[in-house]
């Protein structure tokens, strides 16, 4: 099967929101990992106040309760941890930690990564040069042993944590942007453009931006689930967020002297990590495509994706 | 048992039907196809992109995926046996020894991290020969496919030949077992016409030695007028006329098989000449350019008048796409000035120039590339406004896309769709009204009908000629094959290593080349007139020994 | 290929020089060894006197000015914890991280590109669902919960695995086998989605023609070309362990070096911190020469 062109014809116009529900509802694991992610989103959003006060209130005669037992009430359905705090309210509540840190970290990243991958990629200029010389320096810091070091040595803040997070993920999107850009920026529709008299503001923005945007917001969803973990074993460690604050990776270390007789301690928070992981890496996958016009079609077809 | 007939072919196709499932629905590739070879003959199957003129021979060779491909009727006969009711194994050890295959584009069908003698060792050790004979065999098959220095050549790599040079590496692989059938898909379509005659005639030979039966799979008239006995004419997944090469030139029996013949280039009249005079919208005068110790351009001066079409025709090197380039300052050269009405171009601002791209416009080879594919029709052809708002106003845009779209031949309810949703044609009608936007005097075209099937070729052809006279618009016509420009063109430059070789008038260049080049060139592009052709061949054959290898 | 190397060194000789310098003041900013190691009912003047010794008195850039110095002579300072030459502190863990980095990333890239290549060879079959699902759940999984819960597993219920330490052959299985988890999801993921593209390409279609069988098509033509971009990951797996196998040694109780690292620094025991940083980053710098080093064998197009 070769050049067998297939018209598309003008479809129905639903809006674009149906639009891309239709298309997220044709890959049914990117749909639920989407669902996923929404509950983990509107946890981070509203646990917190909804839930702060049952998530710390001490309940000594409930420690350690085991989980699946609903004669407690439902809040107690993953059961309780060593101060009897009921465990599905505390995973809830430290979604929001959990989510800010890495979407900071990862907004941050992403951010400063594509803006300097688009002059490295676009102008002959020697910053060009120097940016790109800067990326290799990071790239060869230890990462994980630099946040550790930085971490144990500042003070284990929020804000230095993302700081530390962003700065090893810069170079990620540096390097993919600017990849991309040297070989978008070589493409007829970019000559084109020039042919036409666009101002390079125009040609990066409108033409390139947007073929390489894709692209980043794939690795960036990557990204994220990588930060979090990161973040979540930072924190396992001690030296990520700092109790009374929460995060997931927090919860699984305070379980751990509990293993041998309280597994659900760290297992709920885990497990928490991996099914957000899972869904952002589900979601990275169907995004490949579905911001891809030229595949685009084999969603709104309704069908299987291939991979 | 019908495993042996009465009239046995080499090779025998009947009524094979093939589909592909895809997601938009199944895809009928060809339907009831039947046709024969036998030793010793050429066959060509002839169609343009979508015919599934290669889904026979995918078929053959047993390289149809399935799924999502499906055989749904037929049978391939091989020496009497049917090939589909074979085991894997059978079929893997008729492949490659008894009938094998050459492709287009050799760059991308050779292992790029493969020496190319151990390549074709491996067409030998795969049947069953033991490597040291099977190595020697390769060097010998080098030798005579005429590569350069074979023993060197048996340890490099695919990337470090030339075009011509890895289609000889492909036809020495497939040779290597002497099959009784060579299946050649469009084996000359990406190499230069002087190239593609030596290829071809190295099949030609190979033919002759062996007497294997050769199945040619081409758009290309000129090619099945070169070296075809016979000819299956298909449009989409039918075969619509077969039967002997000459004779079906002469007297095509079905319509699309009379369109195709109708379309091929370089036998309408020379338009007629026209004066020269005034002033030249554009002049170029020394224009040198080096890409390191490339030398694209060693001085080029030319002039193209206000409603003049000037083609400038050259094979792969020939510096005639940095020409293109030059001229709208995609590249600018080192030496040399382009002087439009007047004005230095690449002595100007900036903002000069800014204000002169109204005027100069480019159409690019490759319709797919050229267009952005995030962009709906309707924001690529008003984007010339966005940058230029002086043309038109924002209130005005939808109606002149409508108007433009249907001075391309394409309708008003397009605007909104993306090109992908757009076959090659019309996509190269998108790129030209996105030209027009501007409202420009010169249009720049560089190989702007090359990509596109003969049939579409033709009218995209028509279509700038008619815009030309409409709008007084002046064309440089940057084209690799000179029939595409004899009907179009009012002059030819003949473009060589980076010189003008020759330059004049269409009648000029065409009855009567003056440099060795241009009648290479004439000589080389294949007439899609099988008896043209064989009368050039037998006089070829005659003057052999005259000409150099 | 030269130059490129040339450009890797300075760039990971800057990036070293300037970790020295951040990690260098950095840690004496952030406080003083002193009381860590002294018991707490020390007089002053054993306190003064052991800053004397180790030269806390002086001002910072005196005591950097005299660390470089040192480090040109090749000294890297000695331990406080063990008082002994820094550099055979950190050597000496180094070597256990690295067998642990060898063997995992051996483990993981046999069994990655086996089972990606034969998912690849019959996309959306059985065995290529399974592997996908194993590999993206691997992929996701948080190497320190994966630690945890194989101890509650293996040690705590089974009692068959030992939990900490580097007695025995059986002491490596958990380590090796938590941090093989999630390099094997990624690292599948890429070879299969390598091996599909590899294997659809007009060169295997040649060897189809050609008539070459289909383990040779698999392992032969598109191996070597699916291997590209799988190199690279393999190669920043590899780094991962090689300097971030922290969680998994701490937990473990492995005396590598990202234990070594933690430890070091809870105790300001600042000599060890900056030549576990040197040696890491000159890990690094050699594992990703490795890595152009294998691109360029795999690749002729790179060599010229």
């Amino acid at each position: 099967m070769t050049d067998t062109q297939i018209l598309a014809a003008p479809k129905k116009s639903n809006g674009p929101f149906a639009r891309w529900f239709a298309m997220l509802w044709a890959d049914k694991f990117a749909f639920f990992a989407a669902l996923f992610l929404l509950i983990v989103l509107l946890c981070a959003l509203f646990g917190p106040l909804l839930m702060d006060a049952i998530a710390t209130k001490q309940n000594l005669r409930g420690r350690n309760a085991p989980p699946f037992d609903i004669t407690r009430g439902w809040l107690y359905v993953l059961g309780a941890d060593a101060l009897g705090r009921p465990l599905l309210a505390r995973v809830v509540v430290a979604a929001q930690n959990t989510m800010l840190v890495a979407a900071a970290a990862v907004l941050a990243s992403s951010v400063v990564g594509t803006a300097l991958g688009l002059v490295a990629g676009y102008s002959r200029a020697s910053a060009a040069q120097w940016i790109m010389r800067l990326g290799d320096v990071i790239m060869s810091f230890p990462s994980l042993l630099l946040a550790v070091i930085v971490l144990y040595m500042l003070e284990p803040s929020v804000a230095n944590i993302v700081l530390v997070l962003a700065i090893t993920r810069i170079p990620i999107y540096l390097r993919t942007a600017r990849a991309e850009v040297l070989e978008v920026r070589e493409r007829m529709f970019v000559q084109a453009a020039k042919v036409m008299g666009a101002s390079h503001w125009r040609i990066v923005f409108c033409h390139i931006l947007p073929v390489i945007f894709p692209t980043l917001v794939t690795i960036a969803t990557l990204d994220f689930a990588f930060v979090m973990l990161a973040e979540s074993s930072l924190s396992f460690l001690g030296i990520g967020i700092q109790a009374p604050e929460i995060t997931w990776g927090l919860m699984v270390a305070q379980g751990r002297p509990y293993l041998a007789n309280a597994w659900w301690l760290s297992f709920w928070p885990g497990l928490a990590i991996i099914l957000t992981t899972l869904s952002l890496n589900l979601l990275s996958n169907w995004l490949r495509i579905a911001l891809d016009p030229t595949q685009r079609w084999r969603l709104e077809m309704g069908g299987r994706k291939n991979a | 048992m019908h495993e042996h007939h009465t009239t046995e072919h080499l090779l025998e196709v009947r009524d094979l039907s093939v589909e592909f499932h895809t997601l938009a629905g199944t895809v009928k590739a060809v339907q009831d196809v039947s046709w024969y070879l036998d030793r010793g003959e050429t066959l060509a199957i002839l169609g343009e992109s979508g015919s599934g003129k290669s889904v026979s021979a995918s078929a053959i060779m047993n390289l149809i995926d399935m799924p999502p491909g499906k055989i749904t009727s037929g049978t391939i006969l091989f020496n009497g046996r049917d090939m589909l009711k074979m085991t894997a194994e059978e079929r893997r050890a008729i492949n490659g020894a008894k009938i094998a295959m050459i492709f287009q584009d050799p760059l991308a069908h050779l292992n790029p991290v493969y020496p190319v003698g151990w390549q074709i060792a491996e067409m030998m050790t795969a049947h069953g020969k033991p490597g040291a004979d099977a190595a020697a065999r390769a060097l010998e098959l080098l030798k005579r496919v005429g590569i350069p220095e074979p023993e060197a050549a048996m340890k490099k790599y695919p990337f470090q030949f030339s075009g011509g040079q890895r289609q000889r590496l492909m036809i020495a692989m497939a040779i290597a077992c002497k099959p009784d059938i060579l299946i050649a898909d469009e084996p000359t379509t990406a190499l230069d016409v002087t190239v593609q005659a030596q290829v071809l005639a190295l099949l030609e030979e190979l033919q002759r030695e062996t007497g294997m039966g050769l199945l040619l799979i081409t758009h290309d008239l000129g090619v099945v007028a070169e070296i075809a006995d016979r000819v299956v004419v298909m449009n989409s997944g039918h075969i619509v006329e077969t039967g002997n090469a000459a004779e079906v030139y002469r007297n095509p029996q079905h319509p699309y098989t009379k369109k195709l013949i109708d379309a091929a280039p370089g036998k309408g009249d020379i338009p007629a000449e026209r004066e020269r005079q005034g002033e030249p919208l554009l002049k170029a005068v020394g224009l040198k350019k080096t890409y390191g110790a490339f030398h694209a351009l060693k001085g080029v001066n030319f002039s193209i008048m206000p409603g003049e079409t000037v083609a400038v025709v050259g094979e792969s090197g020939s510096g005639k796409s940095t020409l293109a380039r030059a001229i709208v300052r995609l590249d600018d050269p080192q030496e040399g000035q382009v002087f439009y009405r007047g004005n230095d171009l690449l002595a100007m601002s900036p903002r000069e120039i800014f204000g002169l791209r109204r005027d100069l416009q480019m159409v690019f080879q490759d319709p797919t590339q050229s267009l952005n594919p995030r962009m709906s029709v309707f924001r690529l052809i008003s984007e010339a406004w966005v940058i230029h708002p002086d043309i038109l106003p924002k209130a005005k845009w939808k109606e002149r896309v409508a108007d433009l779209l249907v001075k391309v031949g394409l309708k008003p309810d397009m605007a909104e769709r993306y090109p992908h949703q757009f076959s090659g044609g019309q996509r190269q009608r998108i790129a030209i009204a996105r030209a027009l936007a501007m409202e420009p005097k010169l249009i720049v075209c560089d190989e702007a009908v090359s990509a596109l099937d003969v049939s579409i070729q033709t009218q995209v052809i028509a279509l700038l000629d008619g815009l030309r006279r409409e709008f007084g618009l002046s064309y440089l016509f940057i084209a690799h094959d000179l029939p595409v420009v004899r009907d179009f063109a009012d002059r030819v430059i003949v473009m060589k290593a980076g010189e003008i070789v020759e330059e004049g008038t269409v009648r000029q260049i065409f009855d009567a080349p003056r440099h060795p080049y241009t009648q290479a060139l004439l000589a080389a592009s294949l007439d899609p007139d099988p008896e043209v052709q064989a009368a050039r061949r037998s006089a070829r054959i005659r003057n052999e020994g005259l000409v150099p290898a | 290929m030269k130059s490129f190397i040339g450009k890797r060194a300075i760039a990971s000789g800057v990036s070293l020089v300037v970790l020295v310098v951040i990690v260098f003041f950095l840690s004496r900013l952030t406080g003083d060894p002193t009381n860590l190691y002294l018991p707490i009912d020390a007089t002053q003047e054993m306190r003064d006197q052991f800053r004397q010794m180790h030269g806390f008195n002086d001002p910072l850039i005196v005591q950097f000015g005299r660390y470089v110095m040192d480090l040109v002579q090749g000294k890297f300072g000695n331990s406080l914890r063990q008082a002994r030459p820094a550099m055979d502190v950190v050597l000496e863990a180094f070597t256990w991280t690295l067998w642990l980095a060898v063997i995992t990333m051996v483990l993981v890239t046999i069994a990655a590109i086996v089972i990606g290549s034969l998912a690849a060879f019959r996309v959306g079959g059985v065995f290529d669902r399974i592997a996908t699902f194993f590999s993206l759940i691997g992929a996701a999984a948080p190497d320190f919960w994966v630690a945890i819960v194989a101890i509650v597993i293996f040690a705590v219920n089974l009692h068959v695995l030992p939990t900490s330490g580097t007695g025995s052959v059986w002491h490596w299985v958990l380590p090796v086998g938590v941090l093989f988890i999630r390099p094997f999801g990624l690292i599948l993921q890429v070879v299969r989605g390598s091996m599909i593209s590899v294997l659809s390409s007009a060169y295997v279609k040649t060897a189809r023609a050609k008539g070459v069988q289909s383990r040779s098509i698999i392992f032969v033509h598109g191996l070597r070309n699916a291997m590209l971009p799988v190199i690279t990951v393999i190669g920043d797996q590899a780094a991962a362990i090689l300097n971030g196998a922290v969680v998994v040694e701490t937990v473990f109780g492995f005396p590598g070096i990202g234990k070594l690292m933690i430890d070091s620094i809870l105790l300001r025991d600042f000599a060890v911190v900056l030549a576990v940083i040197m040696v890491s980053a000159l890990a690094i710098f050699i594992m990703n020469l490795l890595i152009d080093l294998a691109y360029a064998l795999l690749d002729p197009r790179i060599r010229y």
